[in-house]
Order: structure tokens, then sequence, then C-alpha cells
């Protein structure tokens, strides 16, 4: 097997797991700050490809110039879904919490069926065809563009986090939930804020993911289930460990398929998840 | 009241009761037709529907039976499958019809069976569903083995043909119960195909849900093959064939042994001009046959935007199954299961709308003698290249985008 085909399957991989950990880093987020697993996390990726897919329909927009009306606008659907529907079960049994998000899961998914129908969508794009090729190493200029994308918004989301206000009094609730609450920070605002955040992130990552793959309904329970295992492997409400889950992922099923079979990936995937779980319950960079 | 009259009033009851329930019976035979309407076998399921919705109106004309549809989506999930054959049948199906996929078919068939309803398939190639002693299961539709030695049979003839001698293929295909049976076939028959030209260098298998197929073809392009022989579905082709522009990978052509994807409708309006030149070899309509210009001119009134030709396949083996049916119906003068599945058995239509001989079941229920083309696709419409008797173009290999 040759040099240059390994690359090439390397670099493919790195740069979809970087997508994939952009979308995972959303639900890193909600989990670290507001302590809910969004069960709906796939469903709403599959809703931001809907927005790109119709925005480019309709007004023959780029989906990565698409990326800021739709992060705006799932920033306000996320503040509104928190704020109205998840905030009165913050201090309700886990299992309420999860049946909860599952329901508006399914939910998501028979609405898109309904309005969308079971065909699959996608934009078409001349540079989506079109590869860089350095020596024997061709990489996809769509799949280059959509992981600095995912680059871009991580490193925005560090920075609002680490250097403004609003990002430290969230990160505040995030570490003393009554200490926050003392000092006089409005921490169900601040939750729902956050979860906008969160919504804004898998917003972009939909976005991006739009010009990689066509996008149909039932996506969503696929996407949800790998944002779990992503953030497991990377562990739970880390930020960074959402991005290198989503790289780990992406490398592992892109040489599981090369040097086994592709017909294996996601089983690897699933191994690498079940060896983490074993050795580092918490993630690779979770804390306990 | 005495144990006379009491006799007398249970007797008028139950007379009373009989009464509706003859009436209810109604004289149209229930079809429940079962296809993969969403999930990624849709647009091949919605394409088989086409064929099913035109059925009733063209058989009343042919045959003077009037049938019901019972319509179902199993949404591309074998399990799926299996609940939604229960419930036609508890609903007062009188036969199934579909199901496209072969995972599908082999759950249905079960059902079928444990039920005592007859199942016409009408598109489902894994050769074990008719192997398994069945007796209300039947398929017009050729199994994997027949497919694969048509296809390849088509494949030399293709070489042929254009004056061309490929050495080697890349052999990609679907890791499901198609895909699987379609590769044993081709690994029992490749080595006693002398006549062909080339040798096998490597086997990818995938999933045919995949969403990326970058590995796959980063693996199939460094195999450096003349050709890439592909049996695949129809989402995954167009995802495997913009892969392949991407990677710049270029060889004398894609051609398909026998399975769905390249000739499908959609395949052309997702891909335009990059569907250009791949082939398929596999069960087709004939065009000139006196039911296939009955069937077009009904197919245009139901969907005057669109063209036969796009789901020839599809809706031609779904109608056929459904005239099966009918047939058998029309001379079973009955909706009873076992006589129905006998009249089934004792099927001959020879006024058919696809290649091959006439409609026969064998005592496994299984139609021989189905024929095959080489279609190509060529100005954006499959063109059937072979074989030359019902050739409407010649055939283009290597392709134009062809680079060694």
């Amino acid at each position: 097997m040759s040099v240059d085909l390994v690359a090439n399957v390397v670099i493919a991989g790195v740069l979809t797991g970087l997508v994939y950990g952009l979308m995972a880093l959303g639900l890193s987020v909600i989990f670290g700050v507001v302590r809910v697993v969004n069960f709906a996390h796939g469903e709403m990726m599959t809703v931001a490809m809907y927005a790109a897919t119709i925005l480019f329909a309709a007004f023959k927009l780029d989906p990565f110039l698409a990326m800021l009306p739709v992060a705006a606008l799932f920033f306000v659907l996320g503040y509104a879904l928190q704020a109205g529907l998840i905030n009165p079960f913050i201090t309700r049994p886990e299992h309420s919490q999860f049946m909860l998000l599952v329901a508006v899961a399914i939910v998501m998914v028979n609405a898109m069926l309904m309005i969308f129908g079971p065909d699959a969508r996608n934009v078409q794009l001349d540079y989506q065809l079109e590869s860089f090729e350095i020596g024997k190493i061709l990489i996809d200029k769509a799949r280059l563009y959509a992981a600095g994308a995912a680059l871009v918004a991580a490193a925005a989301l560090f920075c609002f986090f680490r250097y403004s206000l609003t990002g430290k009094a969230i990160r505040a609730c995030a570490d003393n939930y009554l200490g926050a609450k003392v000092v006089g920070l409005n921490v169900k605002k601040y939750y729902a804020f956050t979860f906008g955040l969160g919504s804004a992130c898998v917003a972009v990552a939909g976005c991006a993911m739009a010009l990689l793959v066509d996008v149909t309904p039932p996506l969503g329970p696929y996407y949800t289930l790998l944002a779990f295992v992503i953030v497991i492997v990377g562990g739970l409400g880390s930020m960074t460990g959402a991005l290198l889950g989503g790289v780990l992922i992406g490398v592992s099923e892109a040489l599981a398929g090369l040097f086994i079979t592709p017909s294996a990936k996601s089983m690897f995937s699933f191994g690498l998840l079940i060896l983490v779980l074993l050795l580092r319950p918490q993630g690779l960079l979770g804390r306990r | 009241m005495n144990r006379r009259n009491f006799n007398r009033a249970l007797a008028a009851s139950a007379a009373l009761a009989a009464v509706p329930y003859v009436r209810a019976q109604s004289p149209k035979l229930k079809i429940g037709v079962i296809l993969p309407k969403s999930g990624y076998l849709s647009f091949i399921g919605q394409s088989c529907q086409k064929g099913a919705d035109l059925a009733p109106g063209v058989i009343r004309d042919l045959l003077g039976v009037d049938i019901e549809l019972m319509n179902a989506d199993f949404e591309s999930n074998v399990d799926t499958a299996r609940t939604r054959a229960e419930r036609l049948i508890q609903e007062g199906a009188n036969v199934l019809v579909g199901p496209f996929d072969s995972g599908a078919a082999a759950a249905i068939a079960q059902v079928a069976e444990q039920r005592g309803v007859p199942f016409v398939i009408n598109i489902a190639a894994a050769p074990q569903i008719t192997e398994q002693g069945y007796k209300f299961v039947f398929r017009n539709f050729q199994t994997a083995g027949d497919i694969v030695r048509n296809g390849l049979a088509l494949m030399g003839e293709l070489f042929q043909a254009t004056n061309t001698v490929p050495r080697t293929a890349v052999f990609m295909h679907v890791n499901d119960t198609f895909g699987q049976a379609m590769a044993k076939g081709i690994g029992a028959f490749m080595p006693r195909l002398t006549q062909l030209p080339f040798k096998i260098v490597d086997t990818i298998s995938y999933d045919p849900a995949a969403k990326d197929l970058t590995v796959e073809v980063s693996k199939a392009k460094a195999a450096n093959a003349d050709f890439l022989m592909l049996v695949c579905r129809l989402n995954d082709a167009i995802i495997l064939r913009r892969e392949m522009v991407k990677q710049r990978w270029n060889p004398m052509g894609i051609v398909s042994p026998g399975s769905p994807g390249m000739y499908e409708e959609q395949y052309f309006k997702a891909l335009g001009k990059l569907s250009e030149h791949s082939i398929s070899n596999v069960p087709w309509y004939n065009p000139n046959a006196k039911l296939t210009k009955v069937v077009e001119k009904a197919f245009l009134k139901q969907n005057p935007k669109d063209k036969l030709v796009f789901h020839g396949l599809n809706a031609g083996f779904t109608f056929e199954a459904i005239l099966v049916a009918a047939d058998a119906y029309k001379r079973a003068k009955s909706t009873d299961a076992k006589t129905l599945a006998d009249a089934i058995r004792q099927t001959n239509i020879t006024e058919k709308m696809t290649l091959g001989g006439p409609i026969k079941f064998n005592e496994k229920g299984q139609v021989e003698g189905i024929g095959s083309a080489c279609v190509q696709n060529l100005n954006l419409t499959p063109t059937v290249v072979l074989p030359t008797n019902a050739a409407t173009a010649k055939p283009v290999f290597p392709a134009p985008y062809y680079k060694k």
C-alpha cells in the first residue's frame, strides 16, 4: 500500500473529523454548562443542513455564506428552546430530561419528513467536485473549506469563553451553580445563552456538512449517535476533547476502511468508544 | 320465551348477521404493495410505485378485473417490511407485491408463508428467497445468478462490439443481501467465463447507506484497474461517481454486471453530464412490446412531466407483478389464498412488457428466461446498446473521459 494513498485517506479523515468535531462541540458545550444531554443534537444539525440547501435553492447562497444567518437563527431557536422548554426540567430527574429531548428529536424528524419528504437534497457548486493537488496528494476543496470553517468557529467559541465577560459568567455558572446565583448571575438566562451558542455551533457544522453529504431526515439520529461517540471519546464537557474526538473518529474510520474493510468503518469508531470507556471512562480530555 | 322461539330468534339473528358479511365481500382483489418509499432506497421505491399506480386502470381495461391497491412504505428497513406485511394481511390484503429489496423480500416471504397469503416479488434477486420450498412466494425477476450470468455475457459482447480488451477490473459492491448475492455469483461465474479478457484485481465492499465513499474510491483507484465493475444502489452510485471526479480517477468506464442505480432518473438529475457513459447490464423492458405501449400511455397520463424510460425496470416489473396477481384472480374467480396461489402457479402470460420469455413459474415459484440488456447512459437517457437486435444506439467504450 503506497504512502500517498495512506496520506490521502488520513487527510480526508482529519478534515471530515474536524466538521464532526464542531458538531460535537455544540453538544459538549451544552452539557458542560447546562448539564443536560441534548438528544436532539443530530436532528438540529439536519435541520441546519436543510436550511443551507433551501437558501442555496432559493438564492443560490453558498453554504459558507449561509453559515452566518443560519447560525443566528439557530442561536435564537436554541435560546428559546432552553428558556421555554428545557429550563423547567433542569431540576427534574435525568430520565425526564432524556424523555423530553428524545421527544423533541422525534418531533423534528417527523416534521422534516412532512415538510421535505424522504428525498435527498443537496447543494451543487462547481468547487465541490474540485481538488487541490500537492504532489500525489489530492485534497478535496469542499472538505478543506468545511474543515477550515469548523476550525474558525471552534476558535471563536474558545475565545468567547476565555475572554468575554459573558463567556466568563457562563463558565462561572458551569463551575458553581450556587455560587453563580449568590453573586447575582441570572443562571437560567446564561443557560439559555449557552444552548443558543451550542445550537449556533451545530448550525455552522450543518452548513459545512451540506457541502459533503446529501441531506435526508433520517440523518438526524445517525448524527446524534455520532456526536455522542465523539464527545464520550474526547471527554463530555471538554471543548478541545470534542474536536480531538472528532478527528480521532474521522481518522480511525478512514484507516479502518483502508486497512481492513470499508464496510466495517463504523465498527471501529464504536470499538474505540469501548476502549476509551474501559481505559479512561471520563474521555481522553475529560475531568473526573 | 320458550326453547323453540329462542332457537328461531337465534337462527334469524344469525341470518341477519350473515347479510352484511355477504355484502361486505368485495369483488375487488386487494393487493398490498410494499415498497421502500422513504430511506436510502426511496427514489427507487417511488419509481416502482409509479408502475403500481397505473396498474388498476390498465388491468381493468386489459382483463376486466378490479383491483384495489393497499400501499405501504417499509422505509428501507427490513424489520419495518415484516411489520408492514403483517399489517397489510390483517387489513385484508389478498396478495402482497413488492418490495424491490432482497433483504425485505426474504422477511416478507416468511410472513406470507406463515400467514398463507400469496406474495409476488417484483424486484429482488437473492437466490435463496425461492430456494426455501415456500408455497406462497413467487418471483418474476432474475435471481442474482441469472443477473450475473447475463450481465457478464453482455460485458463480453460489449468488449467485442467496441474492439476493446480491458485486462483488469476493480470490483466494488454494496454489502447488503443483494450485493453479497451478486458478489457470490460473480465469484462463482468468473472463473468459468474464460472468454472474458479481464481479471478482478481487487474487491471492495461498502455500506449501501454510506454517506461518504472517500476511502472506498481511494482504495479502488489505487488498484489501477482498467475499469470499474460496480454493484450498487442509487444514492451510493451518485456519491461514488462524484468521488471519482474529485479524486480524478478516470478508468475506461463503469460497468455494472446487473444492479440498480445508474439508469435511475435521480442519477441523471443529481449528476447531469457526469452520469454519461455509465453502463448497466440489467433486466430491462422491451420498448417495442404491445403491452409497453399501453403502459407507456397510462404512465404519461399519470406522470405528464416524466418518461417511462427512467422507470422502465422498476415500473415494468412492479406492473407485471400486479398483472400476475390480477391474471390469477381472473382465472381463480376467488380471493381464497390457496386458490389464488394455485392459479399463480399456473400463470402463462405471453403478452408482457419486459424482455425474455413468457411469465411462467417453475416448481420453486421462479420465472426463468427473463432477458437482460446492456443499457448505457447516452445523451442523459438510458439507452439500450446491446444486444444488437434491441439496440437503439452503439455502445461507447472506453468512455471519452478515460485517461490511461
